[in-house]
């Protein structure tokens, strides 16, 4: 060592020097676009929805169950939450069973090298443009159904339930996965020691232990298709209509908002404006779906040593 | 540590248990043949992957008696303890040659379920590894997955009790295993490996995470157990292998049995003098 001495005072010393603040700001800059864009979204939400419901009252928005803002005749939000629901309640047992069974073959039955390949694969499949997935649907999915089922639209809520499902599927695998991955060892072999079978210990041992971060994944997945947009606007159509017929023609929240949008609506009148009351809804929904999901996660976690 | 597997046949050599070192190479020394035996290991070999991690270990396992493997890390007593009930299948890359026998019969033939096996066999594990389930679900599981369950409020008690933990969480058989303190999970995982009523059980340094007070309790179990069932424990304590075991495996050296024999034996007057230097603390 030279006898050199260190010089630890700051105004002395290079280290942590002006760049080093500054890459600071910088990283905070960034950081705080992406909440100021949130506020932002709300702010805009909020006060258009407020305009609305000047308009319109929110007894009318919430008890109505006829939907024609575009003509400006009738205000009730139930059949937009309806066609929600029923493409998220369809598309759910399509993804939540699937996926889960995924997981659990990805975790716990298959070979390393398989893992590393097909879980890739599935990550793929949630970037594929949902336009392509309504297109698939549209052009694959319906017809498959009118073959089946005769009475069946060429929009329809089921092809459009089953193409979000699939949509999702990598989802709720990818997240349950990483979960699952997570169970420790020694409670696997904790299983095995007393005779369980893999089967066993993957449904009794893995399932259960990883179950906080298994059912975030289900909520995530759902609040996803909630949101979906493209993919159900081109398969479900653009008819509000509260109906038990997954094969008839419906429309989601998220639909409506695309037809407002896009159509030539005046801004200012009171059916441009739906489109902020529709927006705040959904936003609601799906924000509430999200925390729900952190609070699960959170209540549910198991801590192991 | 600079000693191999050459020094391992001289040591054996020089020691003069057997005539032919050819024919002994890794042949524990004193190795008596025991007519009760349960497990009988045949120039046992394991590798994981390239390495050999044990080396040609013949060993008789007595019944109804606490044996101890003991060694410094890395001895291979641990995979010997793991080849005995097959949780070395469980490692992809660990394969097995040579013969085990529990029973007589070769738990390596290819007509052996060792899931079979695992429940005739139970283990219990170097850190306390309790389901996130309640304590009485914990104890319930084997009993439930092995279709035991006929009366499993009554079996659960049983083995919470020979466990010497019933009086501890009688009064909170719903909560979870996972609340317990350190010494009382180990326990608990005792109670669940014992409730199916296993003819053997591994333990592998059960009480290598725990306080000298949990550490008590579980050697003074060990011993009771022995009157049931066949015992075999993993230590790196020679302190606890001499008290509660009957018989005494010494591993050394990357997976060799050096010698094995009665306990007493081993810590008063053992044949190998590496096996006296590591008894006396000299190495490992």
């Amino acid at each position: 060592m030279s006898s050199e001495s260190f010089d630890l005072t700051r105004e002395e010393s290079d280290v942590g020097g002006f760049g080093d603040r500054l890459a600071r700001y910088v990283f905070f800059s960034c950081a705080l676009v992406t909440v100021l864009t949130t506020l932002a979204i709300i702010v805009v939400l909020v006060n258009g929805a407020i305009d609305f419901f000047a308009e319109v009252s929110l007894v009318e928005y919430f008890t109505s169950t006829e939907w024609d803002a575009i003509n400006e005749t009738s205000f009730g939000i139930w059949p937009l939450i309806w066609g929600t629901m029923l493409i998220t309640v369809g598309s759910a047992v399509v993804a939540l069973p699937v996926g889960t069974l995924t997981a659990i073959y990805l975790s716990e039955y298959a070979d390393p090298r398989v893992r590393r390949t097909v879980k890739p694969i599935l990550e793929i499949l949630a970037g594929v443009p949902t336009i392509v997935y309504g297109f698939f649907a549209l052009s694959f999915i319906t017809p498959i159904l009118q073959t089946l089922f005769p009475g069946t639209g060429t929009f329809n809520a089921a092809a459009g339930a089953i193409v979000v499902g699939i949509m999702i599927i990598p989802m709720v695998s990818s997240l349950s996965e990483d979960a699952m991955s997570s169970v420790p060892d020694s409670l696997r072999n904790a299983a095995y020691g007393l005779g369980a079978t893999k089967f066993e210990v993957s449904t009794q041992v893995v399932l259960p232990a990883s179950l906080s971060g298994v059912l975030a994944a289900y909520i995530l997945a759902i609040s996803r298709a909630i949101g979906e947009t493209m993919a159900v606007t081109l398969a479900a159509g653009m008819l509000p209509q509260i109906t038990t017929n997954p094969l008839a023609e419906i429309q989601t929240m998220t639909a409506y908002m695309v037809q407002v949008g896009t159509g030539d609506i005046a801004v200012g009148t009171v059916g441009y404006q739906s489109l902020f009351a529709v927006g705040l809804t959904l936003f609601v929904m799906t924000l509430s779906m999200n925390i729900f999901s952190e609070w699960v996660r959170a209540r549910y976690r198991e801590e192991y040593q | 540590m600079t000693a191999n597997g050459s020094q391992t046949v001289s040591t054996a050599d020089s020691s003069g248990a057997r005539s032919d070192a050819a024919m002994t190479d890794n042949a524990p020394l004193g190795s008596p043949r025991v007519d009760d035996a349960v497990i009988e290991s045949r120039d046992l070999d394991v590798f994981y992957g390239d390495d050999q991690a044990l080396h040609g270990i013949n060993m008789d396992i007595p019944e109804h008696k606490v044996t101890a493997l003991i060694g410094p890390s890395g001895c291979g007593k641990s995979t010997f303890l793991r080849s005995i009930n097959r949780m070395n299948d469980l490692i992809d890359i660990a394969r097995v040659d040579g013969d085990l026998y529990f029973h007589g019969k070769n738990i390596y033939d290819d007509d052996v379920d060792p899931v079979a096996l695992r429940r005739k066999i139970g283990m219990v594990f170097q850190k306390p590894n309790p389901f996130p389930k309640s304590i009485f679900d914990n104890v319930a599981y084997g009993l439930r997955v092995q279709g035991k369950d006929d009366d499993v409020e009554e079996q659960v008690h049983t083995a919470l009790e020979r466990a010497a933990i019933l009086d501890e969480v009688e009064d909170q058989l719903d909560s979870s295993g996972l609340d317990l303190s350190g010494g009382q999970q180990q326990r608990l995982c005792i109670a669940r490996a014992i409730a199916p009523d296993p003819e053997v059980i591994l333990m592998d340094e059960p009480a290598s995470a725990l306080d000298p007070v949990a550490t008590s309790k579980i050697e003074d179990l060990v011993e009771e157990l022995a009157e049931e069932y066949t015992v075999i424990i993993v230590t790196h304590n020679m302190q606890q292998a001499a008290r509660i075991s009957d018989k005494t495996a010494v591993f050394l050296t990357g997976g060799h049995l050096v010698e094995f024999d009665d306990t007493s034996k081993i810590f008063e007057n053992p044949e190998s003098d590496r096996v006296e230097d590591y008894i006396t603390g000299k190495f490992g």
